[in-house]
This record gives C-alpha cells, structure tokens and sequence, in this order.
C-alpha cells in the first residue's frame, strides 16, 4: 500500500502547491465575494452537463407517475444505497461538520453519531415492511388501514414543512457557498440551484434524481476520501500525531489571544473532550433524540424506499447507505482536524480579526486549497455544490409527490383521477415549489444553516416518525388517534422552537426565552405517542373499529410482501 | 422496468386485493408463521434497544461525565472519547450488518418456504 499510492498522492500534491501561491493572493482581496474561481467553474460546468444529459436520458423513460415518484421501482439496493447516501449527505453535513471540528474539535464527532444512528432503527422497525406495505410516498403506509384524507392531509401537511425547513437550509448553504467561491451574487447562486433543481426533478423525475444523487455521493465520498488520506498522510498516517498537531495549534492561537501558559495548553486540548455542544443534560437527549427519530421520519428518505424491486433490497440498501454515511462521517472528523492543522496556521486563509475567510462553514473549502491548491479547491467546490443540488432535488420530488399524490389524487379525487393526471399535478408543483424555496432562501439570507436542520429533523422526530411506528406496528391504532397525535406532536415542536432562544430572543426580540433548551424533541415525540395512544384506546367510532379489523392484512402484507406494489414487475 | 404499469394509482391496486386477503390465505392463523413473525419482530426491538442503548449511553456520558471521555489514552492526546465516539457510528453498521444477515439467512427463506407452501 505503501509506496505507489503515497508516490502518487507526493506527486499530486506536489502539483498542486504550484498554483497554490497565487491562489494566496487572491484570496488577500478584502471583498467577502469572491474572484471568479475556474476550476470550480469548469467542473461544476461538466458535472451540471452530465446531469442534464442523464435527466434528458431519464425523461424519455419517465411514463407514467411509477416512474416519476420512484423510477419504477427498478433501483438495486446497491445503487438505492449510495443514492440514499447522496440524498443524505448534505452540504451541512460535510461543511457545517468539519467546520465544526474545525471550531470546537471533539463536538463535531456527538453530531456525526447521532446524524448515523436513525439508520439502523429505521431499518430495525420500517424499512421492510415501508417498502411492502407503501408505492409513492409514506402516507401511502401511515394511512393504509385509515381514513384516507385525514391521515393523508396529515402527511403531506407534514411532508411540506420539514420539506421546506430543509430546504430553506440548503439553498441558504448554496447561496453562501456560491457567493465566495463562484463570485456570483448570493440571489444569483439561488436562483441558479432553483433552475437546476426544477430541470432535474421536472423531467428526469425520480430516475434522473437517483442518478444524480449516486454521482453525487460517489464525488463526495471520493473527495473526502482523498482529503483525509491526504491529512493521514502528512502525519505518517498516526492520528495521534494529527491531534498532538491540533492540540499544540490551538494552544498556540490560545496563547498568541494572551492567555497564560497552562490556560492556554488547557484550552488547546478541550478540542479532544467534549464542550459546548453540551448546553445542559436536557438539551443534549432532547438533540440526541430528535437526530436519532427524525431520520426515520424524514420524508425524502422514505420515498427512496419505495424505488427498490422488494423488501430484501430495501434492507440491502440501508446497510449499503449505513456503511457509506458511517465512512464518510469517519473521513470528516479527519478532515475537521486537518483543518485545524493546515488552515488555522495559514495567515492567506483567515481574515485580520483570525475569522475564517468566507464564514466559519468554510473549513473543509480552505482544508482542499491548503492540500491541492486551486484543482483541489475547486474540484471541492464543484462536489460540494452537486452536493445541495442532489439533495435539494430530492426534496423538491418528495414534497411535489405530497401535493400530488397525496392531496391531489387521493383526498381530492378520492384515488379516482384519470390516468395521467397525477403525474401533471405532480409536475405542476415542482416549479412552484422550487419559486417558494428561492423567495424563503433569499428571505432567510442570514439564517442559522444547522438551526434549520435540526428544525426539520425535530418536526419529522415528532410527527412523521410516531404515527408511522403506531400505524404499522400496533394493531390498536386509530384514524383519530393517528392523526391527534400528528398534529399535537408537530404542533408542540413548532410552538416550543418558535419559543426557544433563536427566534423568541434573537428573531423576536424578547428578553427571555420561554423554552431554554436546544431541540423540543425531548416533550413533543414523547407527547405524540401519549396522545396517539389515548386517544386510539378511547376511539369508540365506527370508523375505529375498521381501523382496527384493517390491521391483520396490513400486517400480513407488512411481513411478507404479498400483494406489494412491483411486487409483479420482477 | 414496468412501464406499461397503468398509472392508476396505488391505493385502488391495493384494495383491490385486501378485502379478505388473511382469511384467504389461512397463513395469518400457521402457527409457524406466527413463531417466525414473532421471533424476527423479538430480533428487531432488541437490536432497537441495543442501539438506542450505546447512543444514548454515549449521549449520558456526553451529558454527565465528559470529564471522563476527556482522559487522554496513554501518555499521548488522544482522549478516550474518540474511540467511544467512532465505535458509536461503527456499532451502528455493525448492528445493521447484523440484522440484514439474519434477516437473509433465517426470516426470508422461512417466510418463504410459507408462501409457497399456501401457494402465494
């Protein structure tokens, strides 16, 4: 392993520091937009036209609404597992985690697990029976023994807002990264990831998104790669030596901001411990809890599941996306310290005041540049930028199959509308969605990416996640009960953010917030449970008693398949 | 892959064939069927519990005692947090991994054998 490879990487980056001098240079520029990079022009450029040609490709395949909402069901597990990675990898994943190692070091690393373990639950108690028992989106499962327009006003209403949520945070993320590494103007690089977004989703539907999230996920994954064997490699591949260097890095800009010798040394190795992502207990399981239980809740995940031929590819597919999202959180915490180690020593990255350049999310960006110049800085950039599209197209997809499938078709036509028109339905959304996501993003300029995040988990943790476990696994549940507690879940998490320090203090301009801990998910999940459960044991409605004679076939069709939908297509 | 599918949405696909679907298939009430379905649902709520038990036992020690994930390995700076941490993110495709595993080589061919067996 030793010598070709390390010759190559020698040879690589001997290559690379070349131009990196003049990219200095550029950067000593105090405008906070950027130069024009070409690099990362000219790769983005190929990799937009690579995706164009793919949706182009996909479009004359895509007939009917099976092939818009989930390609038809024909995604192996391999592939649907490097999809589902592309879609979950976002931008503030691979950004705002590395940048935050890059802050505070060890903190990063509590993101990365609890952003890991909703996976296996996910697989453990839905994967399987998600794809037996639903076709386009998950509403098709949650209301499957139910009153149909309830439960599915329920979950599209739901679907829309963590939708939205998530992609008010992506296109805020592109913007900013846009604006320093193109030199376009923040409402441009919007604008641009809206176009794009629609062109993909709009006529190459599910196929031509799946297609883009693979490439996407196999760039991401081999960049991030390279990048941590890169770091690895200048510490002779011994992370001990890479932390000793970060340790003795921060202690050194503790000790140069006139901190004294011991201080400083102390606050050079709380970057191996963990620090301020610890707010109070409190906050730190109701964090955990809304990452772990919002995965399993997130609405263009689900839908990924619905793309595969059965259940056993279903479950290949986690274990594939497990496999490459635990990897790819590996190489980020790498990453993270060989930024600390490369970039927060290098004067040409920081700004007079020791900011970074750019913003703070801008670690991983400096981290490609100081490793392999301008190619590396832009082949970077360009991956990161597919990064938010791939995701943003997925998103749009999911909450375009809400309005469509779930409002459209089946509450408002009551699953009898003409062949075909879905599918228009369907497409119609898409650019209006898309112009609500570019108005929000440009609206929330300045928003926190990662409060909107974690938003967005914390609504599907406390909404999406009970009433699907309720409505697949217990036999007991109601329409009624479904539904209460939905809505008493969703609500209570919007109202306890909306009370919490940063909107009820920073936003509103209130002196106190009434809700002082980082995530609402702690109260709210629980609390949806609680009422799906009361009020389904007290339901004594006709209704009720359908629900619950309902369940032994769903469960049957849960189980075993039988009766699935493709279920004939292999 | 199947495109001539009509596009009909797929709830009537489905209540086309459940109505009666478990008496039909007599499967519901085999006492095999029952021991299988129960035993892998006994398999996934404890794999659940063993993953909701490293995370959150990570998050309490996170919460509780960061002062002991802050002590170094060794004489060096690495802290006993970042093994705990990694093995949080490698224990979660371990568990994963063993799940598929079991689920390929005992739940599927067992269910099956149970279909063909009622001629599904």
């Amino acid at each position: 392993m030793k010598s070709p490879a390390a010759r190559a990487t020698a040879l690589l980056l001997a290559l690379a520091v070349m131009p990196s001098t003049a990219h200095a240079d550029a950067l000593t520029s105090q405008t906070e937009q950027q130069a024009a990079n070409w690099p990362a022009i000219v790769l983005f450029a190929l990799f937009v036209v690579a995706t164009l040609v793919i949706t182009r490709r996909a479009a004359q395949r895509v007939r009917n609404a099976s092939d818009f909402y989930t390609a038809g069901g024909g995604i192996t597990g391999f592939q649907n597992g490097l999809a589902i990675a592309g879609d979950y990898m976002s931008a503030a994943s691979f950004l705002g985690i590395s940048a935050q190692i890059f802050a505070d070091g060890y903190d990063g690393l509590i993101y990365s697990t609890g952003f890991l373990v909703g996976w296996p639950i996910l697989l453990f108690l839905m994967a399987e029976r998600l794809r037996n028992l639903g076709s386009y989106t998950f509403a098709d499962v949650a209301s499957y023994r139910f009153a149909q327009p309830p439960v599915r006003l329920f979950a599209a209403f739901s679907t829309l807002a963590v939708v939205l949520f998530y992609l008010i945070a992506q296109m805020v993320g592109a913007g900013q990264l846009i604006k320093l590494l193109f030199g376009l103007p923040y409402e441009a690089a919007v604008v641009i990831v809206g176009a794009l977004m629609v062109s993909y989703v709009l006529f190459g539907g599910m196929l031509a998104t799946t297609w883009v999230q693979i490439i996407k996920a196999v760039l991401l994954l081999g960049c991030a790669s390279f990048m941590a064997f890169a770091v690895l490699w200048n510490f002779g591949f011994s992370p001990e030596a890479l932390f000793g260097r970060a340790v003795d890095v921060k202690t050194g800009l503790a000790a140069a901001s006139g901190s004294a010798a011991d201080e400083a040394r102390s606050s050079g190795l709380s970057i191996m411990a963990p620090g301020g992502f610890i707010k109070d207990p409190i906050s730190a399981i109701s964090f955990g809890m809304a990452l772990m239980f919002g995965t399993a809740g997130l609405p263009h995940i689900l839908m990924r599941f619905f793309t595969v031929p059965n259940a056993r590819e279903a479950r290949k597919s986690v274990l594939w996306a497990t496999g490459w999202i635990g990897y790819f959180y590996i190489l980020t915490f790498i990453i993270g310290f060989g930024a600390i180690t490369l970039v927060a020593t290098e004067p040409s990255f920081l700004t007079g005041s020791g900011e970074l350049r750019g913003g703070s999310n801008m670690a991983a960006i400096h981290l490609a540049s100081a490793i392999g110049g301008d190619i590396l800085l832009g082949i970077v950039s360009a991956v990161a930028f597919a990064t938010i599209l791939a995701v943003v197209a997925g998103l749009t997809l999911s909450g375009a199959s809400a309005v469509s499938h779930d409002i459209y078709a089946s509450v408002l036509k009551k699953g009898t509308s003409a062949p075909g028109r879905e599918l228009k339905v369907s497409r119609a959304t898409v650019p209006v969605l898309a112009a609500i996501a570019i108005g929000l993003g440009i609206a929330f300029e300045k928003q926190n990416v990662a409060f909107m995040v974690s938003l967005a988990f914390a609504l599907a943790a406390s909404g999406n996640f009970p009433v699907l476990l309720m409505s697949i696994r217990w036999k007991g549940c109601t329409t009624r009960g479904a539904v209460a507690g939905g809505v008493v879940g969703v609500t209570l998490a919007l109202v306890l953010t909306i009370l919490s320090p940063p909107i009820w203090v920073t936003t509103l301009g209130h002196a106190a917030p009434l809700f002082d801990f980082s995530s609402p998910t702690l109260f709210s999940m629980p609390l949806a449970f609680l009422t799906i459960w009361l009020v389904s044991i007290t339901d004594r409605s006709a209704r009720a008693e359908i629900d619950r004679a309902g369940f032994a076939d769903q469960n049957l069709r849960a189980e075993t398949g039988i009766g699935s939908a493709h279920a004939s297509a292999h | 892959m199947n495109s001539n599918r009509e596009d009909a949405g797929p709830m009537t696909e489905a209540d086309g064939q459940t109505p009666s679907f478990a008496e039909r298939q007599g499967l519901t009430a085999d006492p095999r069927f029952l021991a299988i379905t129960r035993r892998r649902a006994r398999f996934a709520w404890t794999l659940t519990a063993a993953m909701v038990a490293i995370f959150f036992g990570y998050i309490l020690l996170v919460a509780f005692r960061p002062d002991l994930l802050a002590r170094p390995i060794g004489s060096g700076v690495t802290s006993i947090g970042i093994p705990f941490g990694i093995g949080v993110i490698i224990s979660g495709v371990v568990l994963t991994g063993i799940y598929v595993r079991r689920a390929n080589e005992l739940f599927d061919p067992a269910i099956d054998a149970l279909r063909r067996e009622y001629g599904e």
